[in-house]
Parts: structure tokens; sequence; C-alpha cells
């Protein structure tokens, strides 16, 4: 027996050496020069196939890879939040690249880890709220085109309950969900929004049933905060109606979607990599707005009729041109407790870390 | 001639770890089959994989870091699994040990090093192992089937920790965000240098080492493998089955609470949603991998980390996320599927010898 074991012990070490050789050997051809073109890199905590969030995103750096020619894109998919995204950010980061952009809200501190160990790199975080000297926050006004799709829904609606699935209660879903219930209460006072939390990002069966709940619940109009379709399967198979988010959803669920809040992020990375590129890149907290055309509406489904596209389309302009604010008082909460005044505008500050719901919510936030 | 499989009544040894290693490598030369057809080289991607884990000092550090849960979660669960009791609860007990353990920095920031880690220990220890506890509680009071409870409580304990974080946990100057408040460096275990390996690899030592003697040397390692192979012989042979499970579901969650403690301590430095990309999970088929094996565990768990951490090194290359989760699946599926050959012996006999022993 002992005559074998050290011969296993023999095999093994052959084997580890014979694999590091094989290893060694095969590394020679790396770090090729790229000739001067800039190398960028993108983090995602989904897939870029889950047709939201991260797909949103791909698309973006597609966007880029194409109007730019100086550009090597790659990214990474699927990186959880804990203890792998500070190490993906420093592989991304060691291996050259010149911009790295990160986005889930998650990776936040890891960024500011990676940021420090790099500084010669440039660091993009979407959707948190810390900078560095070499890493810069971004995120787009959402919240504008939940507004106008809250017009749509509320138009439609005739049982005047609308349906909310929501990932988990940060203020960035928070936001959506008032921003597009003000929208249906602008058009039709009478409606509710029915929120229930899923407590996922991504889980296509469970935001499905969720939806399914709050059709069961007498919802005709369903919308979400999540990262994939689910919700809109939904309403397609009970023949509901429903607003998608993150893209354009008409092609998955053709004969429910009304429209959806669309995020556009290729402009925003062109710009980015633009600045960088001529020197002129500063950190700093970007927050961008349908006048900047970083978040959109997507083009109606045929069952929407010609006034409510009028009566929206009109409502875009005064968007753009500043002359309609969502978030402009008077607004009440939940309780019926007036939160901003007759004639005031919720600050970005308040807007940035808000937790509670409007008047017309049906929901909860934990506390 | 006939080909026949035999119970093999002594398994030797060489056959025992050299199948499984074989099987390993018979898995990646399986999965290289893929990567040529989808157009790759497969050994410039496996160069890239083991190089990214193992080609440089930070890439040596991160699979460590990536071992500690995974290697600690498998010790818990081999503790289980030996005497035949299915926790598949770890990632639960993992999440209720961070949790406890959390409780701690956020409750007393100003305690001393020297005795804020050895409080959180116990915490997170206390935390895991009564989670597990109640399930083996269920088993023994009302024959609750510990597959079921311990997988369904997985749920509650990551939905408690989401609670916590969502609500009364959340740090009052996180604008609203779901994360608690960054531990004080007196709460976070201390690391080697600059690197992000830390001292959680002690506990995986010294819980490896104590786990393989009592399974080997103590009594009671012997009566809880007893009562996984014969429950009956046991009762006979007058074990307290009972007090067994609830020991034995204890220490089992108790060793993936400290795993759980010692990932919010340093890895995390906070307590926050999705500190497990699913340890919990990965520790079933790495215990099940080493044969429930202590040191073993150790062995397999860098394996996986290995795998993981290269993977994401692929995902730079190009290759789809998916490819370190085929990996895995491939090598359970081949080991498992291996046994076969540790377990029986195969006999080529001629037909006559044959007929002769039936």
């Amino acid at each position: 027996m002992c005559m074998f074991s050290k011969w296993e012990r023999v095999l093994l070490s052959c084997l580890l050496v014979g694999s590091l050789a094989v290893a060694g050997c095969g590394s020679g051809k790396k770090d090729t020069d790229k000739g001067g073109k800039t190398k960028v890199a993108f983090v995602h905590n989904g897939s870029i196939n889950d047709g939201g969030w991260t797909n949103a995103h791909s698309n973006g750096r597609l966007a880029l890879l194409k109007d730019n020619k100086n550009v090597e894109a790659s990214y990474v998919e699927n990186v959880g939040d804990g203890a792998d995204a500070e190490r993906v950010i420093t592989q991304l980061a060691s291996q050259g690249n010149k911009v790295i952009f990160a986005t889930s809200f998650g990776y936040m501190d890891s960024m500011v880890n990676v940021a420090k160990k790099y500084p010669d790199t440039i660091f993009m975080h979407c959707s948190g709220y810390k900078t560095a000297s070499n890493m810069g926050n971004y995120f787009g006004r959402i919240y504008q085109a939940r507004y106008l799709t809250g017009m749509v829904a509320g138009k439609q609606t005739q049982s005047n309950i609308i349906g909310y699935v929501a990932a988990f209660p940060i203020p960035e879903v928070v936001r959506g969900i008032d921003a597009f219930t003000l929208g249906v209460k602008a058009v039709n006072p009478k409606a509710i929004v029915k929120v229930i939390w899923s407590n996922t990002w991504y889980d296509p069966a469970k935001e499905k049933q969720a939806a399914l709940t709050l059709i069961d619940a007498g919802a005709d109009v369903i919308t979400q905060h999540q990262d994939t379709v689910g919700p809109q399967l939904a309403a397609e198979e009970r023949g509901k109606w429903s607003i998608g988010y993150n893209m354009d959803m008409s092609k998955a669920a053709p004969k429910a979607v009304l429209t959806s809040a669309i995020w556009n992020w290729g402009p925003y990375y062109e710009k980015v990599i633009k600045e960088v590129q001529a020197g002129t890149w500063k950190s700093g907290a970007y927050w961008g707005s349908m006048k900047d055309n970083v978040v959109d509406i997507a083009p109606y489904g045929p069952m929407v009729p010609e006034a409510t596209r009028t009566l929206v389309n009109q409502a875009k302009q005064d968007i753009i041109s500043g002359k309609l604010n969502p978030f402009a008082g008077p607004i009440k909460d939940q309780d019926g407790k007036v939160r901003v005044e007759q004639g005031q505008i919720m600050s970005d500050a308040d807007l940035l870390k808000i937790d509670w719901f409007v008047e017309g919510v049906d929901g909860y936030i934990s506390k | 001639m006939r080909i026949k499989l035999q119970k093999s009544l002594a398994p030797n040894l060489v056959s025992q770890t050299l199948i499984p290693i074989v099987a390993i490598l018979a898995s990646l030369f399986f999965c290289a089959i893929f990567f040529v057809l989808t157009g790759r080289d497969p050994v410039e991607v496996y160069s890239a994989m083991f190089l990214g884990a193992l080609g440089s000092e930070y890439g040596i550090s991160e699979t460590f870091v990536k071992m500690i849960p995974l290697a600690l979660c498998g010790l818990g669960i081999a503790v289980a699994f030996r005497m035949h009791l299915w926790n598949i609860g770890a990632e639960g007990q993992f999440y209720m040990g961070a949790c406890a353990a959390t409780w701690i920095p956020l409750s007393f920031p100003n305690l001393p090093f020297m005795l804020m880690i050895p409080t959180m220990i116990i915490m997170g220890a206390l935390g895991g192992g009564l989670w597990g506890l109640l399930a083996g509680w269920f088993k023994t009071k009302w024959q609750v089937d510990e597959i079921i409870s311990t997988l369904m409580m997985n749920y509650i304990g990551i939905l408690w920790v989401d609670f916590l974080v969502y609500g009364a946990w959340r740090d009052p100057n996180g604008k609203n965000f779901p994360l608690t408040a960054a531990f004080p460096q007196s709460a976070m275990l201390p690391t080697f240098g600059s690197l992000r390996v830390h001292y959680g690899i002690f506990f995986v030592l010294l819980i490896a080492a104590v786990l393989w003697i009592i399974f080997k040397k103590s009594k009671w390692g012997y009566e809880t493998l007893v009562i996984g192979s014969n429950p009956v012989a046991a009762r006979y042979a007058g074990i307290n089955i009972k007090s067994n499970v609830l020991l034995t579901m204890f220490i089992s969650g108790a060793l993936c609470g400290i795993a759980g403690m010692v990932e919010v301590s340093v890895v995390v430095g906070k307590l926050q949603p999705g500190i497990s990309p699913g340890y919990g999970y990965t520790a079933i088929i790495v215990a099940w991998l080493a044969r429930l094996h202590p040191i073993a565990i150790i062995g397999v768990a860098f394996l996986f980390a290995i795998i993981h951490v290269g993977g994401f090194m692929l995902q730079t290359m190009g290759m789809p996320s998916a490819t370190a989760t085929m990996l895995q699946g491939a090598m359970l599926f081949f080991v498992v599927g291996s046994e076969i050959l540790t377990k029986y012996e195969i006999k080529f006999t001629s037909s006559k010898e044959g007929e002769k022993n039936e």
C-alpha cells in the first residue's frame, strides 16, 4: 500500500507539472498590440440575452463598437455582487482595459476598492452614488419615461387597476413606481397601481407568476421593474395589456405591449469613450435625461388609440423642453400627507433616496 | 467470454484515488470536444483558465478566497452526509451565520479586535448551527424529511437577511440602498498583505484536521457512520439516534455559519444581499466529489475555485459564462459515474466458467 501511495503522489505531481507546462506554452501569444485601440470592458450581473437590463447595456456596447472603430470592447456576464465582482473588475483592469463599465448597483464598493489600485484606469459605475478621481457614476432619469408610460396605461385601463411587478424596494425602483403612478393619475385619477415585490431581479418564472397574481386581482395593464420579460408574457397569455421596461418588449409580447420605458445607452457610451480618447474625461455623477436621449419610450403598439398618442407625445415634448416635471408639486404620499408643495419640485438629492409611495399606489415598503 | 460486474468487497486505495482523478481528466477532455466544436483551441482555453487562477500571486490569492467558503460549507455538509442526514441547507445556514455575526459589529462597533472576532465566530456558529438544529428538531420530533425542511429554510434564511438589510439594518448614510454600514476594522479578519486571501484559511485547515481525526479515531465519528449505513444496527448497539441527529445538524450548520461569518467579516466587510453566489449548493457537489473526506474536500474545493475564478477569465476571451458551469457539471457526471469502477470489479470470464459460477 505504502509503495502505491508514493506512486500516486508521483503521478499526481507529474500531472500538475505537465498541465502547468502546457499552460505555460499556450500563454506565449497573449498581449498583442491592439493597434492603439481603446480597450473597454463591461461587467454585468445578468446575462446579455436577458431581454432586459443587461441586454440594453449590451446593445449600448454594440452601438459603441459600430460607431467607434478605435474601440475594442469585451464583457463579463453573470458576475455576482459579493466576492466575485472585485476580482473580475481587478482582472479586467490588469488586462489593460482603459475604461471599465460596471452595470449593477452592488458593484459600487468593489469598484471603489479597485479604482484605488489602478489610478490610470477609468471606472464607470451605473446606478450607485460613490465617485473617485478616476471613477464616475452614471444613470438615467428613467422616471421621465415611466411617467409617460403611466399616462398610456392610465388611458388604456378599463378596470382602473394597473399591476406593477417590482424587484426590491430600493430608491431606483420606488422612484419608478411613483413616477409611473403620477403619470397614471394625470390622465385617470380613479386608477390605482398595485405593487407586488418579487424579491428578485432575474427570475422569469417568478416574475411571470407575480404578474398572473396581479391579473387575478383585477389588473388589466401589467408593468414591471425587473430584468426579464416574464411579466409581459403573463399579460400576453391572459389577453391583457402591458408596459415593458428596459427595452422595447413588443417582440416578446406583440399583442400585449402598449409601449415600453427604455434605456438607450449607446449614445452615452460613445460620448464617454470619445472624451476618454480626447483626454477630456472628468469624474462626476451623470444622471441623463430624455433630452440626452438616454431614456425614451418605445414605439406604440397598434392598440394604442391616436388620441393617447397625441397626448403622450405632447407630454414627452414638454418633458424635453422642461415645461413638465413628473415630480412637480403638489404630491401627496399614501397617507394623504403633502410631501411636495404646490409650485415646488422635488430635488435630485431627495429623488435619489426616495423611500415613500405617492397617493394611488397600493403597495407597501418595509422599513 | 462474458463481462461481469462484481461488487468488490475491499475497494483498494489506489483505484479509489486514481479513478476519480482519471475521471476529472476525462471530463476536461470531454469538454475540450465542445471547445473544438465551437472553434476554440482547448489548450488555449485551459491554459487561460489555469493561468487566470494560478498564474499570478493575485490569481492564487483569489482562488483561495473562493476556496475558503466552499471548503467550510463542504466540511459542514460532510458531517451530516456521513450520517446519511441530507442537509441541503448550507446556503441558508451560511446566511444565518453571516447575519448573526453581523449583529456584533453593528451593535457594539467599539469592541476591540480580540473580543470582536471571537464573539463574531461564536455568533456565526450559533446562527448557522441553530438554523440547522431547527431542521434536525423537526426531523426527530415529527419525522420531517430534512431534505425538504433544510431546502425550504434556505429561502427563509436568505429572505431574513434581505428583510434586515432593506429595513432595520440599513446604513443610515447609505441613501436607502440595501447595505449595512461598513464594519469597523476590528471586525475584519486579517488578510495576507495587500492580497484578499485571509486568515479564514486557518479555519479551513483546523476544522478539516479536527474532523479528520473525529471521523477516523473517535467513537462519535464511528457512531455517526453506523447510524448512516445501518440505523437498525445502530439502535441495537444502543446508539442514541435522536440526539445524534440533533448534534450533527447543529455542527453541520455551525460550520456553514462560520463560513458566512468569515465571508461578511473579511471579503464583503458588511452585510448585503447576494453575499453568496450559491456556495452552499456548490459545496454539496464539493463534499460529494470528495467522498466526504475532510482533506479531499479542501482539494476539491480548490479545484472548483480554480474553475470558478478561471471561468470568469475565459469570459474576457469571449467564452460564454456557462463554460465554468459546464465543466463543473461534467466533472460531477464523470466522477459519480466512475464510482461503478471503484465499487465493482470488472471480471472477464469465459462463458464456461460463468455458467459454473451460476
